[in-house]
Parts: structure tokens; sequence; C-alpha cells
């Protein structure tokens, strides 16, 4: 009788699910900030706190919030970076392109985002980087507003001073 | 065995919409408070940490990893989670205890389920191949359950409309209600029905927040000289997920689980029972056997405010501040997961 029967291997069952996300209170700021063309991080309200950038609302490291505010320079260091040669289905960059971590000068996390007007076989690490913005009339609440970073004549960052480097760029 | 006590216990307030707040900005003030509670300076100052959350509520993936950004893990701590209810977590980390692992924990829940279609996405936990591609919501199935238990003359809607009275009187003497106010059961009569049989006062409200527990071995209760209540009993049963195999008027796995966290070895003096429906409340009073002597639902319950995956440890916590408020010697917490009290956990806890 069970041999008669086809087996059953595979039932669709697709999962539409609709929300309102919210990016969160201190996000907020932060992007409300890009859409003036600012990039900002945030750290407890204290002089030597670790600045976050992209701010999720909390210093992780000791759980309290960051309520301060911070203006960062839009030069950055190369941290880490990856070269993408496999295209992936939606992204409309045509590989290979350069992700990057980069920190921003006067923050001490990184963050991820394109780097171009490169040879990419000469990124590397503690290689100084600045912004590529779009035109302002585009600008929006979103990291997009800079179009990639950008290889600047400096000279490189060592890699124990990575990520501690003040809003000027010197030693912080 | 070592006794473990709770030592604290913080909720925010329920609210149908937290706003643009993320889940690290919903717990960190809860923590806080527990912390200053505790005496503690942060989650380094316990051995283990766990938490309860569900990604779905608020649709991101990962939300929890985010949500220990609010403990300050730096240097690393032990840190687990569950995707349920808190109530769970707490039950891990007595496990944690009791393996002589830990001597203390804090505990957390959170969830953000107004971004979302609760009932709707609450869909998405049943059985994956013939329940959940029928998107049968929370409420359906409870109002399914309601009119199991009327037609078959167990309930009367009056009976639940004396729950939601209730829930809503007790709920004004609790300061982190949603739904609050001197309502008469023919108040509640008075309303239409919004999903046949229940009105919509007998479905608790979608609400965003978060609770938070501090437990430890009694020695170190003492040692951090708090005041605390002993958690004597602790049980976990599941009925199957096959809805139409379960006798739904009754709760089987409760009093299952009752009986095995010792529950009948004394008085109770209080009972904090998960029941997002009216009727519900009714099935689990029955199931524990509770009569007039146990003051039931005193924060008004979660028909006053239900926070998904934080509910259940505030049960525990509400019976905790009964105890250690002097109102209550003994107390009974129920937790539920699931649709129609499909799991259900049952903690006793007695004064030191």
């Amino acid at each position: 009788m069970s041999e008669e029967q086809e087996v059953v291997t595979v039932v669709n069952a697709p999962v539409y699910l609709q929300y309102n996300f919210t990016a969160g209170a201190a996000p907020a700021r932060f992007l409300a900030q890009l859409k003036k063309g600012k990039l900002t991080g945030q750290r407890r309200a204290e002089p030597e706190a670790p600045v976050y950038s992209p701010p999720r609302g909390s210093c992780p490291a000791s759980g309290r919030p960051t309520e301060q505010e911070v203006e960062l320079s839009d030069k950055a260091t190369v941290q880490s970076f990856t070269i993408v040669y496999i295209p992936i289905p939606g992204n409309v960059i045509e590989p290979p392109f350069v992700v990057a971590n980069l920190v921003a000068d006067g923050a001490n996390i990184s963050f991820i985002h394109l780097m171009s007007d490169c040879d990419n076989s000469e990124v590397h690490i503690g290689q100084r980087v600045q912004a590529v913005w779009k035109p302002e009339e585009e600008w929006d609440y979103s990291m997009d507003n800079i179009k990639y970073f950008k290889p600047i004549d400096e000279p490189d960052v060592p890699v124990e001073k990575i990520g501690k480097l003040s809003v000027t760029g010197q030693e912080g | 065995m070592k006794d473990i006590a709770i030592v604290a216990y913080q909720q925010s307030d329920g609210v149908s919409d937290a706003g643009a707040v993320n889940e690290v900005e919903l717990i960190m003030p809860v923590l806080e408070r527990t912390f200053t509670q505790a005496r503690l300076g942060s989650a380094q100052d316990v051995d283990f940490v766990c938490s309860g959350s569900c990604d779905y509520l608020q649709g991101a993936a990962f939300a929890f990893v985010a949500g220990v950004d609010a403990l300050g893990a730096v240097p690393p701590i032990k840190e687990s989670h569950v995707e349920m209810d808190a109530a769970w977590a707490l039950y891990e980390s007595i496990l944690k205890i009791r393996m002589g692992h830990a001597e203390s924990a804090l505990i957390y829940g959170f969830g953000k389920s107004s971004p979302g279609e609760l009932p709707i996405v609450l869909s998405q936990q049943l059985d994956p191949y013939y329940l959940a591609p029928q998107w049968i919501d929370s409420i359906s199935l409870a109002a399914m359950q309601a009119r199991l238990m009327l037609d078959q003359g167990l309930i009367t809607e009056r009976d639940m409309a004396e729950v939601v009275s209730r829930s809503r009187r007790n709920a004004m003497s609790n300061p982190h209600a949603q739904l609050a106010g001197d309502v008469s059961p023919e108040d509640v009569l008075a309303q239409a029905t919004y999903l046949s049989p229940l009105r919509k006062a007998d479905c608790c409200p979608v609400s965003d927040g978060a609770s938070a527990v501090v437990i430890a071995t009694v020695e170190k209760a003492r040692e951090w000289g708090l005041p605390y209540a002993i958690i004597s009993g602790i049980d976990h049963r599941i009925e199957t997920h096959n809805l139409g195999m379960r006798d739904l008027t009754d709760s089987v796995s409760t009093r299952t689980a009752a009986k095995h966290a010792g529950m009948q070895d004394g008085r109770v003096d209080v009972a904090e029972l998960y029941a997002p429906f009216s009727h519900q409340e009714i099935i689990l009073t029955r199931a524990l056997g509770l009569g007039a002597e146990t003051s039931i639902n005193p924060s008004g319950g979660v028909l006053a405010g239900n926070l998904m995956m934080a509910s259940g440890l505030s049960r525990i916590g509400e019976v905790f501040n009964r105890i250690v408020g002097g109102e209550a010697q003994r107390g009974v917490a129920h937790t539920t997961s699931g649709p129609c009290l499909q799991h259900n956990l049952v903690t006793v806890l007695e004064k030191a």
C-alpha cells in the first residue's frame, strides 16, 4: 500500500511577515546627523570613554548608555578588508570590489563600507582613506550618503594605533 | 542540594508601543534598576547571565545578540539565551547553579512586539507542516478553546468577564500595568465580541518591555544581605503540538508540573498565572486546584500587560515581591508558551 504512494519530500510554506522596523533612539540620532553630512559617534558621558560609530545605544564594554555625541572626521583608516570576486544576488556593484572595515578618526570601533578609486591589489591594513559623498541633494538617513572611501596621500597608521586616532587624525 | 533564592526583580512599564527604542535601549534601564536593587555593579558581579527573547517579535535577526550589549560583557562573561520566555532562562540558570557551575545569575527577558502583527507572528510557532501554513493566529485558537468551554457548560461569559474585571481592578495598584481601571463584569459584558466568543477585554494587550531577576544560592543571598524568597520547586511540562489530540478545556501539563514542583506541600497564598486570555485563567485555576485562600493575579496578570518573553519571568518576580513585601508566605508562579497553554512551567516560592 505505502509503496504505491508518492513520497512527499517538500512542502512549500512561504512566510511573509510585515514589520514597522525602528533603528532605535541612538541610531536615529546618528542617522539624523548623517542626513546633514556629518559622521558621528557616541560614548558614555565620560571624556575617556570609547567612541562607537555607528552607535547602537549602549557602550557594550560597560553596558551603559552612550549619551554623548561626538563628531567624527570623514577620514578613516583601513583596519581590515576583503576583495569580493563573486557576484552577490541583488547587489548592483560589479565584482571585483573592496569591502573594508574602516575606523573613522575620532572613533574606536570600525564600520563596514566600500573602497573604490583605488588599485585593489594595493589596498592594505593601515591605509588612510576619505569618504566620497553623494551630492548633497541626495542625502538621506543612510550610510549610502557616502558612495565609498578612496585612498588619500597620508602615511600609513601602524597596526597598534588603528582605532586610536583623534578626530584630527593625530594619535589620540 | 543548595537552596536558591530570588534577590531582585524589576520590570519596565508595559506600553503598547515603545516607539523608537531598540532592544538594548529597552533592556538597559531595567538592568540598571535591577543592579541597584541587588547592589551589583554590573553583570560582571554575577556568575551567569541568561536571557529569553524571540527575534520574530521585532523581526530583527539576532536581536538577542544585540541585547548582550546591555550587559557590559568586557571582560567576557558566561552567557546563554533561550528563544522562549525568560522564565525558562531562569530554569536554565537554576540548573547551572544546581550543577555547581555558578552561585548567582542574572536573568532578563525582553520583547518588542509592536513592530509586527503579534497574533500572526505567533502563528509561526505552530507545527510547520499542517498548522503554520494556514496562518492560524493565536487569538483564533484561544477563541476556539473558549468556545469549547462555553459549549460544554464549563464556563459562562460572565465567568470570563469576572476574570477581566478583577484583573483591571488589581492592576490599579500595579504601576507597570498597561490596562487598569475600575471595570465591572457588566462593563465587560457590554462590549461587543471581537473574535467570537472573545471580547477584546478577554485578550491580553500587545506590550513592549523587559523584566529582570537576580537569583543566588541562599548562602550568597545572605552574604549580600538582601531580602530574598526561596525557589522551593520548579517544573516544566509540555503537551503535544497537535491541538486535536489535546483536551483544550483542561491543562494536564500545568497540573503535572505543579505536582512535581511540590505546590501541594503547603498553603498557596498568592498565584501569578500567565493567562493571556480570560478563560485560560479559569483553566489554570482549576488545574492547580486553587481556592478562596489564594489571591490570584494581584498584579493584574498579563491581561493588564503582556511583555512577550518577559511576562513569565515577571510572574515569578511578582510572587517574589509579595513574599518579600510580607503579604504572602508562599506562592506559585505559572508561565506558559505556545498555543492554548501548550507549555507550562510552575515555580513555587517560599518565605525565607
